[in-house]
């Protein structure tokens, strides 16, 4: 084959050898492509899907990942703190100026739950429900994290170098607080004081006591409250002021009356409570004769009870107008001298005069020294409303100086406080050393946070002579400094609070009974309490009732009546969803701010009721109109409505803003003092429907002897089972029986345990503090207001509160039907009776035997047993459980945004107040009180690892050691020489207990279901029996 | 063939061939869809979705999209549930205990009333799933199954569980005793099939059905051993969930009374729905002369006498709660009739005691128009009863401070709907590819002597087909 020589060209440019050509012949593309192109020219194409494919790509491997919670072990191990070991520590509870001693429980490091301290005598072992529920508050994810200058964070040391040299410019200081009752916060404050010229510490009360610390002052030239001992009184008399509900030491009179309440084989008599009020406090709930009066006619009630007593013991008479009801006043009187001496009278008034003449009515009464004692004084109440006032008046015209608001807010809760709010801003220098962004502190310059409670050292003098100390739990969670501490470092003097604390403890007489001053302080610390003579002195009383002046009562118009909250009290911890959520004692409603009326005014008014639904009025009070719901009171006096303190928060936090409204602005000033009535205001119905919820909405028990029963003591004295309703039964040999007593199957046998509770009717004074307490100790979900309206309360024990009916309007021609419609209606001015009720943990439960999965059973030790892992939902057990006191969970409470009010289970914080020994129960399953079965396993084990049996006294359940009034006693009915056994008397056969006390009664005995709780009669002190009892 | 007396009214009217038979039902299955059933199904299934977005909140959510709370533990939930199972009662009744008695007029309405036995068991029982707060792990665990957990059982104290074995048992025995019922119509329609798909669909169905002397035999030999078996079940469904509440200690609840009455209730009201279907059934698919006025006023009389069982059973509770002289007992009667459900009350007492009397009058019971408004009217009433049992006796029971209300958010209406979504889908489907009426039973019934014999000359060949 021939060669050939052809050459082809790729074109023209190649013939002709073009340089150009020759330059690009081995490039694959003629034009220049954009690849590797710097980076100034944005992203290629290639680099848009390797970032994409990497997005992609690390995306989807953060979402496969677990998220990891840490459960880091200690490297080294606190002394001490043994997972799933509690811890006890003594502190002392103090928000605001709420006190209670207390035992706090801890676990892993976290502050849990609180108990009473038994030790401390200012409270008795008992607690009050919102320091049971201040454990919350230090997990408050709302509190100040830092300290902040002008509201932008800031650091401690910025903080104080600002300050400091603005305080030592300033011409003049002014620290306002809450009373102060701690003598080292005392101490601190004297230094700084000391440190800057021109220091004025003004002290004020939200609820004050000025009219009883002056009138004090006058009779005995102490500017202090005297302390009362209810329970060496035999006849009391409360003339507007609620000492088992809403006073400064309500804990322990609740004790204390509750002592002179119990009954039994040896003890049959008990004192009498006569109670003279508007609206219907817990002390008006629990007295024995209660006369509805309007507040105008306080102190002429109080005079007239004065010259009844003293036309008696001849002593000089006021010169007062008739009181329109004189005849209950003439029965306090006569009982009041027969027992001189061994009675007390109390008004609630906030003027001078009325309490003057109250102080010269236990003065002819020979009370004092007895059961009231002027020397022991009460501290927790000091404030100066005149001096409150004046330094309003300082503060609008900027004469107050530097201004130190000291863990108070005034702006919230001063009748003033819209003036203090606007004058804030004028002032150079403004400190609050507030726990969170309220109200007040969100307007001052300086915040330099306090620690919680449950984080500080301190002492308190709560009574003269006793000392009572706080210790802190938990380090700080959040950077905040000791409000003391704050103190000493601008004072400039750089030793931490607890050193300053220890050093002026150090010169106390007592230590040298101690080997060392450390053992002294150990010992303080561990008992949390010290207590010390106090000389006493001998009483001087200055009679100055010639000069007391008695305002008459007011015109015909509407008076309001502002009492503080029985479940959030003055409003300190108002974004405590569980003081928000705990219903009201009386009214029974929760999570609002409400008036009371009249049912007579509601009827004249046209108010259209209906299932927790009720209409809204305008109140207008001295040109201010609020629009409030109008709840329907039995016992609200006529022409009186009332209205609660503590609500209307607008800077609490998510849970406590905007609920209800802020009372505090209608208190008014009259001579100087704070008062919490106000006359002529109007309230007028719009129609506007509003939805007010409430945990209770019947009234009365509608004459059910079987869920209430009750007598007088005059009747018991007579027969131990008056009032008892005793069913009987005929069997097939004709034989009369108790129902328990008729049956075919025995029963459960207890052979180790058998764990019981008796409550006391007469000792309950309705306070709601173990509602709280179990709560807490239980896990146990709040729900909102919205759950409350569809009628979901998890609340695993509730008081019931009923009201007696009107017996008059039943006679014997009214018709069956008619009846029962007059016995489900309160009386205009009811008696009341408290039952907390809670599982009965029946032997024979009817929950038991209708859960198709077996996931509620009965215990070797009587208990009703929940196992809400079996748990599948039906609510069989709670339809067919008589006492309907079985909860259901209805939604996911926890970690769900819908209920991000239950702050305990709905973030990180929140969830270290859950106690571990308890499962937060999951949606869909049922759940009940369990006698706090942890409690009683921890008891069993600590008993076993001793080799002993527990010793009674040992296990408590929750709500029986936070009972202020010990009304519920928690114990082992197999046990003989236990508390319960010997109260109830038990008589224990093989397979059933039968209580022997007259008093003791199941509710609904005849179903036979036979519960381990029993229940002891209410006998009230009145001389006159009821109607239905008479007849019987 | 079995010869009817010439006094006695036909059963099947119009002069009826059994060729005609054939013909007049198997229509039905073979033409294509009507755009009125096409239509109802839309509606039909439409209702199920609508229903289901609210079933799937109530899973999603919790119970608490439902309107129950701490002291109306059940509602509307079980509610409908026992309206569901009693509806269920007269398809077990027509089919079962008619057989037995030899009631031959049941024989062209009993298969609809099985369907509806059937469908409505499906129903009901949605609702104890649906009920519990825990469906998901609920649905098993409710079973006495063999477990990892040791001896763990279930409560067999429990009326729950005895409930579950009840609808069980009902629902297997009610869905084999149709479904033999079916087998030889099913043979029919894939003999008279022209294509492919329906032949083997009914061929399957019809598991080769060959007609043959034995083959009927055994067959009447199983139908009548089912109908045994299913007749006590007609008594113990509704008796065992009557102890649901009887067995109970809520006032209100706590009747000896509950399980007579309880059956009483159940197959008046399910007769009620038997009629409300089949009037309707009846004139979309032209079978009156199947389904006659003399079926419609046999079916009104049983609703004159169990709707009057149920009426008296309401005056004896009344009785017996004052003569028991049990205070809350009183109560719950006092206020089922006069407190705050008193209208729910009254509206029971109205459909089911006073509506159904006004059957005792021939011209109203013979009516269509009256029979069907009644009929509607009674499973109103009967949806109250139960709704007044379970929620008036809870809302107000033993201590006066759990006294509470009851009012049903748009989630119960929404699951209740659903149940009802899925009842008229079933029963359009059934109605479109199932045989309505026992074409074999009712062949047995029509005159032989009819006049009409003879004129079609295929009659005597469409018969042979059918019975080879």
């Amino acid at each position: 084959m021939k060669e050939t020589k052809k050459v082809y060209w790729k074109g023209l440019e190649q013939l002709t050898n073009n340089i150009e050509f020759v330059k690009n012949a081995d490039k694959e593309f003629p034009d220049h492509l954009p690849i590797n192109e710097d980076d100034d020219q944005g992203p290629s194409r290639r680099d848009f899907l390797k970032m994409m494919g990497f997005g992609i790509a690390a995306a989807s491997l953060v979402a496969c990942e677990t998220p990891i919670r840490k459960a880091i072990p200690y490297v080294k191990k606190p002394i001490d703190v043994d997972p799933a070991v509690p811890n006890y520590y003594a502190t002392s509870y103090h928000v605001g100026n709420d006190y209670n001693s207390l035992i706090v429980k801890t676990r892993e490091g976290r502050p849990i739950k609180v108990e009473g301290n038994s030790f401390a005598s200012m409270n008795g072992g008992g607690t009050t429900a919102q320091a049971q529920a201040s454990v919350l508050s230090l997990y408050d994810k709302e509190r100040l994290a830092t300290p902040r200058i002008g509201g932008e964070k800031a650091t401690w040391s910025d903080l104080d170098d600002k300050l400091s040299a603005e305080l030592s410019r300033a011409n003049k200081i002014t620290v306002v607080s809450y009373s102060v009752f701690s003598p080292s916060t005392e101490a601190a404050l004297d230094q700084f004081k000391a440190k800057f010229n021109n220091v004025e510490h003004v002290m004020y009360d939200p609820i004050s006591s000025h009219g009883e610390l002056a009138a004090n002052e006058a009779s005995f030239g102490k500017r202090a409250l005297a302390s009362f001992d209810y329970s060496k009184a035999k006849t009391i008399v409360s003339i507007g002021a609620d000492i088992l509900g809403n006073h400064h030491s309500h804990a322990l009179n609740s004790k204390q009356f509750a002592q002179t309440r119990k009954l039994g084989k040896g003890k049959k008599e008990m004192s009498r409570l006569y109670s003279f009020e508007s609206n219907l406090s817990l002390t008006g709930a629990n007295a024995d004769y209660r006369t509805r009066i309007k507040p105008s006619e306080e102190g002429l009630y109080v005079a007239n009870l004065y010259n009844l007593i003293a036309g008696k013991v001849g002593a000089a008479k006021v010169n007062v107008g008739a009181v329109a009801d004189k005849e209950k006043l003439t029965k306090a009187a006569g009982d009041l001298l027969h027992s001189k001496g061994r009675s007390i009278v109390v008004s609630g008034s906030n003027d001078k005069n009325v309490q003057l003449l109250v102080n010269a009515i236990n003065n002819l009464l020979g009370n004092y020294n007895q059961t009231i004692d002027i020397n022991k004084s009460v501290n927790l109440r000091k404030g100066d409303d005149a001096q409150m006032n004046r330094l309003v008046g300082s503060l609008k015209n900027k004469s107050a100086g530097a201004v130190i608001f000291f863990n108070c807010n005034p702006v919230y809760d001063h009748k003033d406080g819209a003036a203090i709010g606007q004058s804030i801003a004028g002032i150079k220098t403004t400190v609050a050393t507030n726990d969170r962004m309220d109200e007040t502190s969100s307007l001052v310059k300086y915040n330099a946070p306090d620690h919680h409670y449950l984080e500080s050292w301190n002492d308190f003098e709560p009574i003269k002579g006793v000392f009572s100390f706080s210790q802190p739990t938990i380090s700080n969670i959040f950077d905040t400094r000791q409000a003391q501490e704050s103190f000493l470092k601008w004072s400039g003097n750089f030793s931490s609070y607890y050193d300053f604390l220890q050093e002026r403890w150090k010169s106390n007489n007592a230590v040298s009974k101690f080997p060392n001053f450390q053992a002294f302080f150990d010992n303080c610390l561990f008992e949390g309490h010290f207590e010390e003579e106090v000389a006493s002195e001998g009483l001087v009383y200055n009679d100055t009732i010639s000069s007391v002046s008695i305002r008459g009562a007011k015109s015909n118009g509407l008076e309001l009546v502002i009492s503080e909250s029985s479940t959030l009290g003055a409003g300190f911890q108002g974004n405590n969803p569980w003081l928000h959520e705990m219903s009201d004692p009386i009214t029974k409603a929760c999570w609002d701010n409400y008036v009371t009326v009249s049912a007579q005014w509601a009827d004249d008014n046209n108010i259209e009721l209906g299932h927790m639904t009720t209409q809204l009025a305008d109140l207008t009070v001295n040109g201010t109109t609020v629009k409030l719901p109008v709840i329907v009171q039995p016992g609200q006096a006529e022409g009186t409505i009332g209205i609660n303190l503590g609500y209307g928060r607008t800077k609490a936090g998510k849970v406590g803003n905007d609920v209800g409204i802020n009372a505090y602005p209608f208190i008014q000033s009259v001579n100087g003092a704070n008062q919490q009535f106000v006359s002529d205001v109007t309230l007028k119905v719009t129609g506007e429907p509003y939805k007010v919820a409430v945990t209770q909405t019947a009234e009365t028990y509608s004459g059910r002897s079987f869920v209430i029963q009750e007598s007088v003591l005059k009747n018991y004295v007579e027969d131990p089972y008056a009032g008892r309703h005793q069913v009987e039964i005929t069997d097939a040999a004709g034989n009369k029986k108790s129902p328990n007593a008729v049956t075919l199957w025995q029963g459960h046998s207890y052979n180790n345990h058998h764990w019981g509770m008796a409550i006391d009717l007469n000792s309950c004074t309705g306070c709601g503090s173990c509602t709280i307490a179990c709560q807490v100790e239980n896990n146990i979900p709040v729900v909102g207001k919205k759950e409350i309206l569809n009628g979901r309360s998890m609340a695993w024990l509730r008081i019931d509160r009923y009201y007696s009916y009107d017996e008059e309007s039943v006679t014997e021609d009214t018709g069956f039907i008619d009846a029962l419609k007059i016995k489900e209606k309160a009386a205009a001015n009811p008696e009341v009776v408290f039952q907390p009720m809670m599982c009965q943990q029946c032997n024979n439960a009817p929950c038991e035997t209708v859960c198709p999965v077996a996931a509620t059973t009965h215990s070797s030790e009587g208990l009703n047993q929940m196992t809400y892992n079996r748990c599948i939902g039906t609510r069989y057990c709670a339809n067919n459980c008589p006492y309907k006191v079985r909860r259901f969970n209805w939604f996911k409470f926890h970690d769900n945004e819908q209920f991000d009010k239950n702050t305990a289970m709905n973030n990180d914080l929140g969830k270290m107040v859950l106690n571990p020994d308890v499962t937060v129960r999951a949606r869909g399953v049922m759940e009940k009180c369990s006698f706090c079965v942890q409690r009683i396993q921890a008891g069993k084990l600590e008993a076993k690892k001793e080799s002993r049996r527990p010793v009674d006294g040992e296990i408590v359940s929750a709500c029986a050691s936070s009972c202020p009034s010990e009304a519920l006693v928690f114990g082992d009915m197999n046990d003989p020489q236990s508390r319960i056994s010997k109260l109830l008397d038990i008589k224990k056969e093989e397979k059933r207990v039968e209580a022997q006390e007259p008093r003791a009664f199941h509710a609904l005995e005849e179903l036979r279901v036979m519960p381990n709780v029993w229940y002891m009669t209410k006998i009230r002190n009145k001389d006159e029996e009821s109607k239905k009892e008479h007849q019987a | 063939m079995v010869a009817e007396s010439a006094i006695r009214e036909p059963l099947v009217t119009g002069g009826k061939s059994v060729h005609d038979v054939t013909h007049d039902i198997s229509i039905r299955v073979e033409d294509k869809p009507a755009p009125l059933w096409l239509l109802a199904m839309a509606i039909s299934i439409g209702m199920l979705a609508v229903g289901g977005y609210f079933v799937g909140g109530l899973v999603w959510d919790g119970i608490g999209v439902w309107g129950n709370n701490n002291t109306v533990g059940w509602a509307w939930d079980i509610t409908n549930f026992v309206w569901w199972v009693g509806i269920g009662h007269a398809g077990t009744l027509i089919s079962a205990v008619l057989l037995l008695f030899r009631q031959r007029w049941r024989m062209s309405i009993n298969r609809a009333a099985e369907a509806m036995t059937i469908f409505a068991v499906i129903c009901a029982a949605m609702f104890p799933v649906l009920h519990m707060g825990r469906p998901w792990l609920g649905a098993f665990w409710a079973l006495p199954l063999p477990n990892t957990y040791g001896s763990l059982w279930v409560n067999f104290n429990s009326p729950l569980l005895w409930d579950v074995f009840a609808i069980s048992t009902y629902f297997s025995v009610s869905l084999v005793f149709w479904y033999i019922g079916l087998i030889p119509d099913f043979a029919t329609i894939r003999d008279r099939a022209t294509n492919k798909i329906s032949q083997a669909v009914y061929g399957a169905l019809s598991f080769g059905w060959d007609g043959a002397a034995k083959t009927w035999s055994r067959y009447e030999t199983v139908a009548l051993v089912l109908a045994g078996l299913a007749t006590p079940l007609v008594l113990s469904v509704h008796t065992i969930v009557s102890f649901d509440f009887a067995t109970s200690v809520i006032p209100g609840w706590h009747t000896t009374i509950f399980p007579p009455y309880f059956v009483a209730g159940a197959i008046f009201s399910g007769f009620a729905m038997v009629l409300t279907l089949l009037l309707v059934t009846r004139k979309v698919y032209k079978l009156e002369d199947y389904i006659t006025i003399q079926h419609i006023e046999m079916m009104n009389i049983v609703i004159i006498v169990t709707g009057s069982i149920v009426g008296i059973a309401y005056i004896t509770e009344f009785f017996i709660a004052s003569y028991s002289g049990v205070e809350a007992e009183q109560y719950a009667f006092i206020n089922r009739a006069f407190g705050p459900y008193a209208w729910a009350y009254w509206s029971m007492m109205t459909c089911n005691v006073i509506s159904p009397q006004l059957f005792w009058f021939k011209k109203i019971r013979v009516n269509l128009v009256s029979t069907f408004i009644i009929s509607i009217i009674v499973n109103i009433g009967m949806w109250f009863e139960r709704f007044v049992i379970i929620v008036t006796s809870l809302h107000r029971d033993y201590l006066p401070s759990s006294w509470s209300m009851f009012s049903p958010t748009a989630y119960d209406m929404g699951t209740y709907l659903f149940t009802f979504g899925l009842f008229f889908t079933l029963f359009f489907a059934f109605a479109k590819f199932f045989p309505v009426i026992n074409m074999a039973e009712v062949k047995s019934i029509i005159k032989a002597t009819g006049e009409k014999v003879g004129v079609k000359q295929t009659t005597t060949e469409a018969t042979e087909k059918v019975e080879n």
